[in-house]
């Protein structure tokens, strides 16, 4: 008894964080809101490094036999862009989005496991750095983002890079994976009272379908990546030929996963436009139900595609043609979609706002990337566009003009209630138009420099070759989009230092998120709202609108106000996280160190377990 | 408003202008321009792909004409529109009142239309199924006529190019007969590579461990770019290749005189080239290089039996001429950093002896 007490007295002493304001505030949050704003701020960081690496590219293959790049730093850019722009940029910024946003259109007060949710973005955050401090620790890997082997072995790349790169992933892949879980239970099990999954926004199917890919998917990139470490580390012989290895293995190991990794990129795009073209056209989506079963079928499908990256390994006829007819059924879903998005517009009162204005060019521009996708799925012309720049343009019309467009909307969109200040409408309009001139400027030259025979891939080629005009055309448009996001930058750094104060719901929007202030309070909403309908605060605003039995949706029928317990700050996720970082390091350079990290990890998961949830009680509107 | 306009214009121009471009005269010269096939094989996937793409220039018409005129028609009108002017909140306070005096009719959807766009796409795709699933067998299976074979090996970062039936091996130039059908075993000594002959068939990876095959034919003589396609290290963007078609008695006469011997024309030529062959024996390069009938026997680098034919150097980034066979020779690295042959370090005179000797190898 005695020793319960002091065992007790012993977790309870552990430091627990008080600061509700400043750095440690930050370092030490649970707020779903504050690590969305955290993921925000991160990934638009490495958006910018990425970028610049881009911009390098371009620079380089602006003009034939041009000496800008040296070879190999030219195949370190090009992997690390992709890389980095990958799970660095795009899938965090979405990551941002899922964390401030889908516990407020689900109704609920914060993600199932707050904490959890802060070791995503701590472990987000230690492989990106992990991944980039290669750059200054004898170069990053040059293996492309797929690292492929045998290439990627020692034998041929006997530097630390290709290791920087997997424990990077690896890193940052524990961190999706959470989240992945973290909001598969969110959005089952915390939905407000009343909002059914058919009434859920579309945003959160996207998220839950995107969680549920991510579950499946980031599993088997983990164990590729894990057997090319142990071959280049521990000399085991997975991929090694003499060993009687077959290095398809790790293409279809890796394509499992990187299939469904282009629609974890792209469900959350289709999601947020489906939340912002029916704001914007005060209409509700068209055909919800079937949007739905689009998203669950793209999902689905999605991982029954992978191997038409394959088409050239010689997999023959029969696997070939299965791939084929497999990756053109997703179109069906996509094109509904398309279609739908097109019925939400018809017939509605348009207002061009900045965010409306990125999602139509999602639109156009994803029209196009997915229409180039078709193209390819056909297995003997594929064996002619794929490895050229008809693919490195289709899929930037589907990463940029899909993801990257949605991104930007979500932004103008949501930005307001993240911030609470609203952005600056025309300096988002000129910087839409300049990212849709420049890209269309960057990207379209490259499917025709495709069909001219050009691979993906080289850092130099010859004039004869008849490219010189489109890749001096790409690189032009690659410096206007670079104007452009300058724009935007711009535009987020004085918006939010002296921009309109955002009111709770500036665009007369549908979803829950709005009908709280901006930015949203710690404990979202001061009463858990009782849901009637799928666009609840649509009807709570038009009450002639609700159907017939249901029950009138107001403010009303929320749940009581009372006394609200939040959980408290934690310094554990940031502890797991740095012992994993440093345990990284140990693995490449000191055995002891990777047991010192290893060791701290699993000290900080100790902590976890007992220190106790460190609740907070709020009183609701007490602190406003 | 006219913007949204004008930017739909401009990417229905832009369109336009790949229509134009891809049979225009500039795409014609570039050499890699598969859309004008040489042979069967990329003729048969040059027309599948265009099948493709008129289907989907006529999906993209359609879908963004619908689009423009949805903008175009449906645009919010007077105060209600102001909520995207950049007036602030007042300005969107007015919109957000304009709006509940002008609230659209708020459908939800409509089973038979989406019935209607789930159908229409499955029947176009079904239009590509057909060809992508015949074209697809078509081109697996055996060629007619009497093929000729080719192993195909790929090197970091040059082609070797084996001949098994003629007994001759060649680097980084394949000579074919044109007319016949020509087989080829694609294999690799070190990493992936990528073969890819765009003007006569699609890529085909060379993958160490396995053996891939693919044929493709020439129908017309003529010199027919190639490179790796497959990111393979430094010099993957280096490492190129030409197949050269010639008329069927041209090749037979190749094939007969591969590894003769050099051809000389005088005698300081002959004793040019008979120091040249000295020091290539005796000298570092034939611990790498072949030459048929000497005592080179090297594999690490490209057989060197027929140079003196090929039009070019060092996996097709020099015109094979004297200076660059000298220049390529004196400092490898100088001309391709990273390159895995060493600076073997002759004087001018072995340098130019070994120039005419090579020269002479023909």
């Amino acid at each position: 008894m005695a020793t319960t007490t002091l065992e007790r007295s012993f977790w309870q002493a552990l430091p627990k964080p008080r600061a509700r304001t400043g750095f440690w505030s930050w370092v030490t949050t649970v707020d779903h809101k504050r690590i969305g704003i955290l993921y925000f701020w991160t990934a638009l960081a490495f958006f910018l490094i990425g970028g610049v690496e881009a911009l390098l590219i371009r620079l380089q293959l602006a003009r034939p036999e041009q000496d800008l790049v040296a070879p190999d730093l030219f195949n370190q850019l090009f992997t690390m862009h992709a890389t980095t722009m990958i799970f660095l940029a795009i899938m965090p910024l979405t990551a941002a989005f899922f964390n401030y946003f889908i516990p407020l259109l689900v109704g609920a007060r914060d993600v199932a496991f707050p904490k959890l949710n802060a070791l995503s973005y701590w472990m987000f955050l230690a492989g990106g750095i992990f991944l980039n401090s290669s750059w200054v620790l004898g170069g990053p890997s040059d293996a492309g983002w797929f690292g492929y082997p045998n290439y990627s072995l020692s034998e041929f790349n006997p530097g630390l890079g290709v290791d920087f790169w997997i424990i990077g992933l690896l890193l940052a892949g524990i961190g999706t994976l959470v989240s992945g879980f973290n909001f598969i239970v969110t959005i089952l099990n915390m939905r407000a009272p009343g909002m059914s999954l058919m009434r859920m926004p579309m945003f959160a199917w996207a998220t839950l379908v995107t969680s549920f890919l991510i579950v499946f998917s980031f599993p088997v990139i983990t164990v590729a990546l894990l057997l090319l470490l142990f071959d280049r580390v521990f000399g085991t012989v997975f991929f090694d030929v003499f060993s009687g290895a077959d290095l398809t293995l790790y293409h279809h190991l890796f394509w499992v996963f990187g299939h469904p990794e282009v629609y974890i990129i792209v469900l959350p795009a289709m999601g947020i436009v489906s939340e912002v073209l029916p704001v914007f056209s005060r209409k509700p989506l068209f055909g919800y139900s079937v949007m739905v079963f689009s998203t669950m079928l793209i999902g689905f499908v999605g991982f029954g595609v992978w191997s038409h990256h394959l088409f050239t390994v010689g997999m023959g006829p029969v696997v070939n043609t299965i791939f084929s007819l497999a990756t053109m059924i997703i179109a069906v879903p996509t094109g509904i979609k398309m279609f739908n998005w097109i019925g939400t517009l018809f017939g509605g009162r348009l207002r061009f706002t900045a965010a409306m204005l990125y999602s139509l060019g999602f639109l156009a521009l994803f029209l196009i990337g997915g229409l180039t996708g078709v193209m390819l799925s056909a297995a003997p012309s594929n064996t002619q566009i794929h490895h050229t720049y008809f693919v490195v343009g289709h899929f930037h019309y589907v990463m940029i003009g899909g993801a990257l467009f949605s991104l930007m909307s979500a932004l103008h969109y949501w930005g307001p209630k993240m911030f609470g200040r609203m952005l600056d409408e025309r300096l988002g309009k000129v910087a839409f138009w300049t990212l849709f001139v420049g890209f269309n400027l960057t990207f379209f030259p490259m499917n025709i420099l495709g069909v001219m025979g050009m691979p993906r891939r080289i850092y130099t080629y010859s004039a004869g070759m008849g490219w010189d005009g489109l890749n001096a055309t790409s690189t032009l448009g690659a410096l206007i989009m670079a104007v452009s996001i300058l724009i935007t930058l711009y535009n987020l750094v004085t918006s939010l230092r002296n921009g309109e104060r955002a009111p709770a719901d500036p665009w007369d929007g549908r979803t829950l998120e709005w009908a709280i202030p901006s930015p949203a309070p710690e404990y979202n909403f001061a009463r858990l709202p009782n849901v009637s309908s799928r666009d609840e605060l649509w009807v709570r605003k038009h009450p002639q609108l609700a159907e017939g039995a249901a029950v009138a949706a107001s403010a009303e029928s929320d749940g009581p106000a009372e006394p609200i317990a939040m959980p408290g700050g934690s310094y554990m996720p940031l502890l797991v996280s740095l012992g994993l970082f440093i345990a990284g390091y140990g693995l490449l350079y000191s055995m002891p160190v990777f047991v010192g990290g290893i060791v701290l990890s699993l000290l900080g998961l100790i902590g976890w377990g007992f220190e106790g949830d460190n609740m907070r009680i709020i009183q609701p509107g007490g602190e406003q | 408003m006219c913007s949204v306009k004008s930017a739909m214009w401009r990417g229905l121009i832009l369109g336009g202008l790949l229509l134009a471009f891809l049979p225009s005269q500039a795409a014609m010269a570039a050499p890699q321009y598969w859309l004008d096939p040489a042979g069967p094989v990329a003729e048969m996937q040059g027309r599948l792909f265009l099948l493709t793409l008129w289907i989907m220039i006529g999906i993209f018409v359609t879908v963004s004409g619908v689009l423009v005129y949805t903008l175009v028609r449906f645009r919010a009108k007077g105060a209600a529109a102001a909520g995207s002017a950049p007036g602030g909140a007042a300005a969107r306070r007015e919109s957000a009142a304009a709006g509940e005096q002008d609230l659209p009719p708020q459908i939800e959807g409509s089973h038979k239309l989406e019935l209607v766009w789930t159908l229409i796409p499955f029947l176009l795709l079904i239009v590509i199924a057909i060809p992508t699933v015949r074209y697809s067998f078509a081109l697996a299976a055996d060629p007619e006529g009497d093929p000729i074979k080719v192993r195909v090996v790929g090197h970091q970062w040059w082609w070797e190019f084996q001949y098994p039936e003629l007994g001759i091996v060649t680097g980084n130039e394949m000579r074919i007969p044109v007319g016949r059908p020509v087989e080829l075993v694609i294999e690799s000594d070190d990493v992936i590579h990528k073969f890819w002959v765009p003007k006569l068939a699609g890529k085909m990876d060379a993958i160490p461990g396995r053996v891939n095959r693919m044929w493709f034919q020439a129908d017309e003589p003529g010199v027919y770019y190639g490179q790796c396609a497959e990111m393979c290290g430094t010099h993957h963007a280096n490492m190129r290749l030409r197949v050269v078609a010639l008329p069927p008695a041209e090749f037979e006469q190749w094939a007969d005189n591969w590894g003769r011997g050099p051809v000389v024309t005088s005698e300081a030529e002959r004793q040019a080239v008979e120091r040249g062959r000295q020091v290539f024996e005796t000298r570092a390069c034939f611990g790498c290089h072949s030459i048929e009938g000497t005592a080179a026997r090297g594999v690490a680098g490209p057989n060197l039996t027929d140079i003196g034919l090929r039009t070019t150097l060092a996996a097709g980034i020099l015109e094979n001429t004297p200076e660059n066979l000298a220049r390529w020779i004196d400092d490898p690295q100088s001309v391709k950093p990273g390159a895995l042959m060493p600076r073997v370090g002759l004087t001018d005179s072995e340098l130019n002896d070994v120039v005419a000797y090579l020269r002479s190898l023909r």
